[in-house]
Order: C-alpha cells, then sequence, then structure tokens
C-alpha cells in the first residue's frame, strides 16, 4: 500500500525546479505550497512534522507517566486498594470503542489515498462517534466517582469501603480468610496506620455512622487520595486529547465535504489518523495501569 | 578584480531590489498580522522579544536600586520578590530562549539554507501568536498581583503563596509551546526543504546550533508543559501531587523542573554558539577551524543536557551516588564546550581579523562566556556547590553565561544580521563604542557577585549586612552602565532605519547563502535558487569593492 501510494505521489521525482509559484506543478494543484517542489514533497514534509509532533505528545503524557511509576513505587498498597474502585468494564469498553475509532481511522487514510470520498465521510464520521461513545462513558464514569467522592488529594471521602464494593467481593468471594493473606503478600495490610480523618473535611454524606469492617477486610492506607490525583490527571489529560481529536475529525470532516481530499493530497487525514492512534494507543497504556492493578 | 558581469550576478538589478523587498511586498497592519513570510514573523518576533528585553531590563535595573542600601531603598520587601521573580520569567521565557531561534533563526535560517520559507509557514505565525497570548498571561501575573515565587517556581511555596502564580504558570505553558512549534517546524525546515547540493555538512554552523537546539525545544519542553499543568492543578485544586501531607512530593517537582530547565540552558546558549560560529569566521576571513566537530559537539551537548539536571539538587536531599553521577556528566559537558572555544581561536589563529561590531560582540563573548562556563565547574563539584548554593556565585555564573553568553551573541547577531533584514547599515563608531561599555558593564555588574557569593550573601535577599554594600553598589553601577549602553544600541539601530547607508548584499563578505541576495531580500527570497557546491566558509572568492562597500564574488573559473 506503502508503495502504491509512493507512486502515486512521484508522478514528478524531486525536480529541484524552485521557479516560482507559476510552474505547471504548482498551477494545476491549488494544495501545493509554494515552498514546496511536489505533493510528495509536502507530504513527507508534513509527516515528519506530525511524527516529530507526537514524539512531544509522547513526552508530554511522559511525565505523568514518571509520576504514576515514582507514586506507585513509593506507595503500592495505595494502588492496589484504590483500584477497586474503578470499573473494569467500563475501562475495557472503552478500550474496545478506541481500538474500533483506530480501525476506522485508518480506513479513512486509505479511502482519502483511494479518493474514496464517501467511504472517506462514512469512516471520518465513525471515527468521531465512537470517540462520542467514549466521552459518554468517561462521563459515567466521572460522574460515578463524584458520587461516590472517590476524589483526588484531600477530597478522597469515598461512601462505600473497599470491602463493599463488588469488584472487591468478587476477587476475594472464594475465601474471606484467605484475603488477609493476600493482602498481606501484596502489602496492604502493612500499611502502619489508618487514615486519619484529615482536618476540616466535611463528614461523609449519607452512610455517616461508622460501618463495621468484616473480619480480614483491609485496612484503608493513608493517602488514597494520590491514586486519583494520578487517575484524574492521566485520564483527564487524555480526555482532553480525545476532545481535540474530535474537533480535527470534524475539520477534517469539513475538508471532505469540500471534495479536497484525493490521492495527490491526503496528508491531513493521514496526520489527523496518527495523532488518534496516539491518543488511542495512550489509553492502551493507561488501561491496565490504572484498571487492571494486581 | 571584479568584473562587472560578476557584480550584476550577485545582485540583481537594482529596480527590482527597491521596488519590491519583504518589507515593501505588501502593505497594512494586517499583511503583518497575517503574513506567513518566516522574515516578517522573525521581525515581529524580534520586536516583541526587543519589547520583552527592556522590561525585564527595567525590572533588573529596579533590583539593583533597591540593592543600593541594606534595608528599604526604593521598594518593600514583597515587592522586591515579586521583581526578582518577574525579571526571571521574563528574561527566560521572553526573551533568551525565544531571542536567537525564533527571532534571528526565523529570518535566517531559510535563506541560510537557500529555502523559499520554513515548512509550515502557517504553524510558524501560530508560533507568535502564541507567544503574544503567554506574554499576556505574564503581564496578567504582573497587574494583578505578581508572582512571587521566583521563576523557578518551587513547591511548596508556589501552591501556597497568595500572589497570581496561576496566570504566570499558564503564561509559561504557552510559551512552551509556542517553542515547541518552533522546533518542530525547524527540524522538518532542515530535513525536508535543502535545496540540491546543500548536504548536512555544507550547513552552516548556525543550522547545526538551531537543529540542535530545535531537538532539545521538542524533548524538554514537554515535560515542562506538563510539570506547570500539573502545578496549576495542585494550586487550583489541590490534588497533592507535590503535598506530602497527601502523599506528594515537592522534590518531585524540582526534578520535573530541572528536567526541562537544564536542557532549556542549551535552548538558550546553543544558539549562541551558531552565532559566534558564523562571525568568528567571517570576519577572521578564514575557513572555520574543525567544522564537524563544532557542528556535532553541538548535538553532544544536545544529547548530555539531557543527563545533568540533578546538578541543580545537590542540596535536596538526593543521594550521594546520584549527585556523583551528575557532576560528573556535568564535567563531561566541559568537553564540547571547550571544543568549540578552541575552535574559534584556532580559526582566528593568522587570519585577517576585521574588528567590526558583530566581531568585537563575538570576542566579547569568548572572554564572559569562558569565565561563566569555568564557574559552571565550580558548582559542578558536590563539595563546593554545598558551600556555594543560593549565594550570588551562582547568581554570577548564570549571567555570565546567559547574559554575557546568549545575549551578547543575540545582539552581535543583530548587528551582524541588521543590514540584511533592514538593508540598512548601522553607525560602526556607535557599535563599537556600545559594544565597549556594555563589557565594561557587565564585568561591572556581575564580577563582584562572584566575590559577594563566595562570602556568604545569598541570592534573592533584600537584605545584606553592611559589610557587602561596596561590592552591591559596584554591581549596580554596572548594571546602570549597561543599561545606559543599551538604550545606544537602541538609538543607533533606529536611527539607522531612516538615515543609515543602503547595505550592500554583502556587507560582510560572508559566504552563507543569505548573503548571495539582496538586502533586504525579495519576497521570495530568492531571484533564483542558489545552487550549493561548496562550504559555507570559502571567503577567497570574496572581494570588497569599494564602490558599494561590500564584497563581490570575482568571476570565478568559469569566466
Amino acid at each position: 500500500m506503502a508503495q502504491l501510494v509512493a507512486e502515486q505521489l512521484s508522478e514528478h521525482g524531486p525536480s529541484g525546479g524552485h521557479g516560482h509559484a507559476q510552474d505547471p506543478e504548482h498551477a494545476q494543484n491549488p494544495y501545493l505550497a509554494h515552498h514546496f517542489d511536489t505533493p510528495r514533497h509536502q507530504f513527507e514534509a508534513g509527516k515528519l512534522g506530525i511524527w516529530i509532533f507526537l514524539i512531544t505528545e509522547i513526552l508530554f503524557f511522559g511525565g505523568l507517566f514518571c509520576a504514576y511509576a515514582i507514586y506507585r513505587s513509593l506507595h503500592p498498597e495505595v494502588f492496589i486498594y484504590a483500584h477497586y474502585y474503578l470499573d473494569t468494564f467500563w475501562g475495557a469498553v472503552n478500550t474496545g470503542v478506541l481500538i474500533l475509532s483506530s480501525l476506522t481511522a485508518a480506513w479513512a487514510v486509505r479511502n482519502a489515498q483511494l479518493g474514496q470520498r464517501q467511504m472517506l465521510i462514512f469512516n471520518i464520521v465513525a471515527t468521531v462517534i465512537l470517540a462520542c461513545c467514549f466521552l459518554c462513558v468517561k462521563y459515567v464514569e466521572y460522574s460515578h466517582k463524584f458520587h461516590e467522592r472517590t476524589l483526588p488529594g484531600r477530597y478522597f471521602n469515598p461512601e462505600h469501603e473497599v470491602w463493599e464494593l463488588p469488584s472487591y467481593q468478587k476477587a476475594h468471594a472464594h475465601a474471606a480468610g484467605h484475603t488477609a493473606a493476600a493482602l498481606e503478600s501484596h502489602g496492604e495490610a502493612a500499611a502502619p496506620q489508618a487514615e486519619p480523618v484529615p482536618p476540616g473535611t466535611p463528614p461523609a454524606l449519607g452512610g455517616a455512622e461508622v460501618k463495621q469492617a468484616p473480619p480480614g477486610a483491609p485496612v484503608r492506607p493513608r493517602n488514597v487520595g494520590v491514586f486519583f490525583s494520578i487517575y484524574f490527571c492521566m485520564t483527564g489529560l487524555h480526555g482532553i486529547h480525545v476532545v481535540a481529536g474530535i474537533i480535527t475529525w470534524l475539520w477534517i470532516l469539513r475538508k471532505t465535504l469540500r471534495g479536497e481530499f484525493g490521492p495527490s493530497n491526503f496528508g491531513a487525514v493521514d496526520y489527523a489518523a496518527l495523532y488518534w492512534h496516539l491518543v488511542d494507543l495512550i489509553w492502551i497504556y493507561l488501561f491496565p495501569l490504572l484498571y487492571l492493578i494486581h | 578584480m571584479t568584473s562587472p558581469s560578476a557584480t550584476a550576478d550577485v545582485l540583481a538589478p537594482p529596480a527590482e531590489s527597491e521596488s519590491d523587498n519583504y518589507l515593501t511586498h505588501d502593505k497594512g497592519i494586517l499583511s503583518w498580522l497575517l503574513t506567513l513570510d518566516h522574515k516578517r514573523i522573525g521581525v515581529m518576533y524580534l520586536m516583541c522579544v526587543m519589547g520583552a528585553f527592556l522590561l525585564g531590563g527595567v525590572f533588573a535595573l529596579l533590583i539593583r536600586t533597591e540593592l543600593l542600601t541594606p534595608g528599604r531603598t526604593i521598594v518593600e520587601h514583597d515587592t522586591y520578590n515579586q521583581l526578582f521573580t518577574l525579571h526571571g520569567a521574563v528574561m527566560v521565557f521572553l526573551v533568551i530562549i525565544p531571542g536567537i531561534p525564533a527571532a534571528l533563526g526565523n529570518f535566517v535560517l531559510p535563506l541560510q539554507l537557500g529555502a523559499k520559507d520554513v515548512a509550515f509557514p502557517r504553524l510558524n505565525l501560530a508560533s507568535w501568536y502564541l507567544w503574544m497570548i503567554g506574554a499576556s498571561f505574564l503581564v496578567v501575573s504582573l497587574v494583578t498581583n505578581a508572582a512571587d515565587t521566583g521563576w523557578t517556581f518551587y513547591t511548596p511555596y508556589s501552591t501556597t503563596t497568595t500572589t497570581s502564580v496561576i496566570p504566570a504558570l499558564f503564561g509559561a505553558f504557552i510559551l512552551g509551546f509556542s517553542s515547541i512549534f518552533t522546533g518542530l517546524n525547524f527540524i522538518t525546515t532542515m530535513h525536508k526543504l535543502r535545496p540540491p547540493g546543500m548536504t548536512w555538512f555544507r550547513m552552516p554552523l548556525f543550522l547545526w546550533a538551531l537543529y540542535s537546539t530545535a531537538v532539545i525545544q521538542v524533548l524538554a519542553t514537554p515535560v515542562l508543559a506538563i510539570t506547570l499543568l500539573m502545578l496549576i492543578v495542585e494550586r487550583f485544586i489541590g490534588i497533592g501531587i507535590f503535598d506530602p501531607a497527601l502523599g506528594g512530593d515537592p522534590v518531585l517537582f524540582q526534578h520535573f523542573f530541572w528536567f526541562y530547565s537544564h536542557p532549556a540552558v542549551y535552548i538558550m546558549i546553543v544558539p549562541a554558539f551558531g552565532v559566534v560560529s558564523e562571525i568568528i569566521a567571517v570576519f577572521s576571513r578564514k575557513r572555520i577551524f574543525g567544522y564537524k566537530f563544532i557542528a556535532l559537539s553541538s548535538v553532544a551537548i544536545a544529547i548530555l543536557g539531557f543527563l545533568v539536571w540533578g546538578h541543580h539538587m545537590f542540596v535536596s536531599g538526593q543521594s550521594v551516588l546520584a549527585g556523583t553521577i551528575f557532576s560528573g556528566i556535568t564535567f563531561l559537558i566541559a568537553i564540547p564546550t571547550a571544543i568549540k572555544v578552541f575552535n574559534w581561536i584556532t580559526t582566528m589563529y593568522k587570519g585577517r581579523i576585521h574588528l567590526d561590531t558583530p566581531m568585537l560582540y563575538a570576542l566579547f563573548f569568548l572572554w564572559v562566556f569562558s569565565i561563566g562556563g569555568l564557574t559552571g565547574i565550580f558548582l559542578g563539584v558536590m563539595s563546593l556547590d554545598v558551600h556555594l548554593h543560593d549565594t550570588y556565585f551562582v547568581v554570577a555564573h548564570f549571567h555570565y553565561v546567559m547574559m554575557g553568553g546568549a545575549v551578547t551573541a543575540f545582539f552581535g547577531g543583530l548587528h551582524y544580521w541588521w543590514p540584511k533584514m533592514f538593508g540598512r547599515m548601522y553607525d560602526e563608531k556607535w557599535g563599537r563604542t556600545a559594544c565597549g561599555l556594555l563589557f565594561v558593564g557587565l564585568n561591572l555588574t556581575f564580577f563582584p557577585q562572584f566575590i559577594l557569593g563566595t562570602r556568604g550573601m545569598p541570592r534573592r535577599y533584600y537584605n545584606y549586612l553592611v559589610e557587602f554594600q561596596p561590592l552591591h553598589q559596584l554591581s549596580s553601577m554596572g548594571a546602570y552602565l549597561m543599561g545606559i549602553s543599551f538604550v545606544i544600541v537602541a538609538v543607533y539601530l533606529l536611527r539607522s532605519l531612516r538615515k543609515g547607508e543602503p547595505a550592500p548584499a554583502n556587507p560582510w563578505g560572508s559566504n552563507t547563502l543569505e548573503w548571495r541576495t539582496v538586502s533586504p531580500p525579495p519576497y521570495y527570497n530568492f531571484h533564483d535558487t542558489p545552487e550549493v557546491v561548496e562550504g559555507p566558509y570559502e571567503y577567497a572568492d570574496w572581494v570588497y569593492d569599494k564602490r558599494i562597500r561590500g564584497y563581490v564574488r570575482k568571476a570565478s573559473d568559469a569566466s
């Protein structure tokens, strides 16, 4: 496929004809900027540019991944304890949604290269819809966390203890007595003391009365909020990138409807898809790192 | 001998050059604000950077005035803290980082390369607008309740102070993206827009320097961006990532910050190396010595610069092992830097040195940068750093490097390319005078600070012991002298725009491509794309022509 595209683009090799914008190549292609020789030349420059941009994006998220690594190594018990509050089902659904949207994005590039306008429109719209699905699921998850008050930092004040959660009960159903040992081996129960109620925090709404923990239930480690700080920072920044992706795809759609794309001008679709794959890829790392901790 | 035909070969017909250049191609303010021309964007950057330099300079003079006496001189201590914070933030983020790459680089890069523009002209304009937006946020912080954290924004103070830190952080965040996009544009341009014959090792050293700088900009700045973003969130809602009471770690902020900000030091100084390489070769009339070594030492500095951030944190409680490693790599950086300095000196050896203003700035750079660089090695020694940390010794060191290195080279480059940018010659006599005054002023300002530092004067202090007063006053006198010199520079440069003599295409006899086109260049840079058949530092073919007060190319073997 890459070879085919290369052939399509290289009809006019880099001739070095650095004349002004009046040469035939520029006259017949309104999308070829004056400082490039051929469409291929322009495409390759754009491709290099988007790859460099993706590198900056990786480093941008890299800071957060680094913070994640440091805090997970400093407070492993917090991460194991807190991940029960995340809903693996919805996380998995979102992973599927994003992978599917990467497929439609890649397909859209192919459609643009071959000049298949209808399919291009279809795939762009599909990508946007899938991206919106992702955000809807994210909205469900976030609002659940706001209700449960599993919030970052000092705002962490959960409605339910971890042993009340279905995800915890499911993981520890087979042997209640086994739980303590399992937690011990993970270093969870090794946390020295229970979370003192930070001064100035309002008493938990609803279940304000102290619940009786069943025997073997894990003690809540200190600073569980730091997990949710990391969680909201990482997924929030990722969510912003999804929104940026939707805006980009809508812009691409507008250009498509104007009939701008075809075999000699498909760069923008390709670059948008590369960006979209990166957004997808970052989620593929976030999902196990946040949801699938054991 | 110069034949008329050879003259015509390099100079376009004068009628055309006067009627159409990039300055006169379009008229009206919108033709500037919406321009995609790299030359105009470079000029817009230049004006804005100079405005910011004035602002930062006024802050500096206020700081030095306050320090004339112990205790209160003109402002209260809180205001003093805000002054040094804004001085640092403005000078670093608004002046030195964009100074050479975005202002001079934007103008020069495509011309030196032989291209018609940078790879992404619209992105280039967007970078300028991002710069403007970032700068406005810094101004918002200034006029509301200016941040008083120091330009380093260290936690936990930056998350607890009542001043408006968030606008300043957000400004720096946006300026970071401006810098990233400039770097991205430059890398792509150098990879994809080299004309036939322009191989990597025929590129002028300024381009190698810009390339290395761009790599650092692209790789380091995103980390600053995410750090500032986390700090904003931390300050805004208190999520505790940098707060030990909530399980966070304030020292992590220092690691993140210096992971960017040490490479950022090379974003500031590596382009300066490039400018100095150009100037020294041209004004010594001799091929640069050790071209490949200078080119690759920029790359080496760019790579090593990522591995030394811990030397800012020797007293932060990091382990002795980590400190030792950081200290060792810090010493390694002295090697590529020294390679450059020795090569410049060797280039001058047996050259025919012309002491025009740009060359004076380059020599100025060699002196003060060497002092700044060598005192950096003192600070890289862990045992000594524990004593000198956070004293005026550090202040003197980085002002010798940033002011004496980056700003001096910026002014050298400005004087070197001024005739090309605006088509006018400035007054050479005043140029040399101002450069001399600056040299005296800079040393008078910062040398006493080395002594102050070794005697225990801490940096950023409002008050001090009476015994430090003579040295502080010397330093302030030097600052005033520098202020006067910069006013002189501003006056004769602006005057040259109206009254300066028209500049020839090649006033200095340089062999890089930007001097093959008329001054100022036409909208499309070159009437005909130059073909590159030799390296950028071959001066044998260029001879001085008294009539046009510039150099013309001898009729070469063809005629």
